[in-house]
């Protein structure tokens, strides 16, 4: 069974202009097992992975990334981005079993 | 008939030097007067994540239990906030002075035993397994709340015997390395063991955001750790040996800032 992805950290700048690259930063909580670790039995942890994560902007695709199980629990991934008008951010996490998580984020120009 | 009286006198004059010594038992005196953080043995990519509050990754527990904080649970219909309302200023400080010693119980508790003393006993809630995810969640929003202030442990009066239970546990050589607590973290602080550098075993960081356990952990966990690295038979977690010897570390880091929660190794 695969373990519940947890509740999602995304922090965009609070202050963005219009041509600035921003950095987009994203946290979520997740074991990452890799599937080489056995219990206390002997019997092989079943792999239990964040498998894929995507940022779309305004339902575009802006950034996407494959993990892979050697990337650490609670993966941390963060991309630059060229702000050039406001928009709704969605990012979405998702795991070996195909469930996902996304998170929404709206973008202001100040 | 003589040789009575002076027994007697000795009797009366040891009886005399007891009370004494239970009237003020002498300061202890720490091995290192002047100790420093965990921090200053860490690596500068570690420090990095634990001096960013986005990247540290133990505040993805500071947000589980803050939502626990104000979760309704157990027959009481309470949670931590029917009672202490805002964690943010009634827990400000209590990171610090923890252990401390609970004069109903008669012994030293810890966070940990303090959260599940509360919701057995005011939430009609079953205690939290220690070390488990939600219990160390709690407890880490709880320490953030105390971040940079100094410790402060009150090891006066009835809570010195635990001090003091703590330091013989501390001083007892362990294990099939035969190695008491000091012989790293007092004798050896500074030097490598092996690929790891040997820290002075200051407790000012817990729970921390352990990078080998790729969790947030609590201290009796480490202490676990430990006493598993001198191959030697280790208490149970919340158990009286490991209470008592939180309880001394916590006096070894008198003095120094809260950093919880910090990122180690």
């Amino acid at each position: 069974m695969a373990a519940p992805i947890g509740q999602p950290r995304v922090r965009l700048p609070a202050q963005v202009r219009a041509g600035e690259i921003i950095e987009i930063r994203t946290l979520i909580s997740h074991v990452m097992e890799t599937g080489q670790r056995r219990d206390q039995a002997g019997a092989v942890i079943p792999r239990d992975i964040i498998r894929r994560f995507e940022a779309k902007f305004e339902g575009e695709t802006v950034f996407a990334m494959d993990l892979a199980p050697a990337i650490s629990a609670n993966p941390y991934i963060a991309f630059p981005f060229k702000a050039e008008r406001p928009g709704r951010f969605e990012f979405t996490w998702t795991n070996d079993a195909g469930e996902s998580r996304s998170a929404t984020q709206d973008l202001r120009l100040a | 008939m003589r040789k009575v009286a002076v027994v007697g006198f000795g009797i009366a004059a040891l009886m005399a030097a007891v009370a004494l010594a239970q009237v003020a038992p002498p300061p202890p005196q720490r091995a290192i007067p002047d100790p420093v953080s965990g921090r200053q043995f860490a690596t500068p990519e570690t420090l990095a994540i634990q001096d960013d509050d986005f990247l540290n990754p133990a505040f993805l527990w500071v947000e589980e239990g803050e939502e626990a904080w104000n979760r309704v649970e157990g027959t009481a219909g309470q949670s931590c906030a029917s009672c202490h309302n805002d964690a943010r200023e009634t827990m400000r400080g209590v990171r610090a002075r923890m252990p401390a010693y609970h004069p109903r119980l008669q012994r030293v508790v810890t966070l940990e035993q303090q959260v599940n003393i509360c919701r057995t006993e005011r939430m009609g809630a079953p205690a939290l397994p220690i070390d488990s995810r939600p219990l160390n969640a709690i407890t880490t929003y709880i320490a953030l709340q105390s971040r940079g202030m100094p410790v402060n442990v009150d090891i006066s009066g009835p809570a010195r015997p635990f001090f003091d239970a703590g330091e013989r546990f501390y001083n007892t050589r362990r294990g099939q390395l035969d190695m008491r607590c000091g012989s790293c973290h007092e004798d050896n602080y500074g030097r490598y063991l092996r690929a790891d550098l040997l820290s002075q075993g200051m407790s000012n960081g817990f729970p921390t955001y352990r990078l080998k356990e790729q969790r947030v952990i609590s201290l009796q966990f480490r202490l676990q750790g430990c006493v598993n690295d001198v191959r030697g038979e280790a208490p149970p977690m919340g158990g009286e040996e490991f209470t008592n010897l939180e309880f001394y570390l916590a006096w070894r880091a008198q003095g120094l800032p809260v950093e919880s929660p910090s990122v180690r190794r």
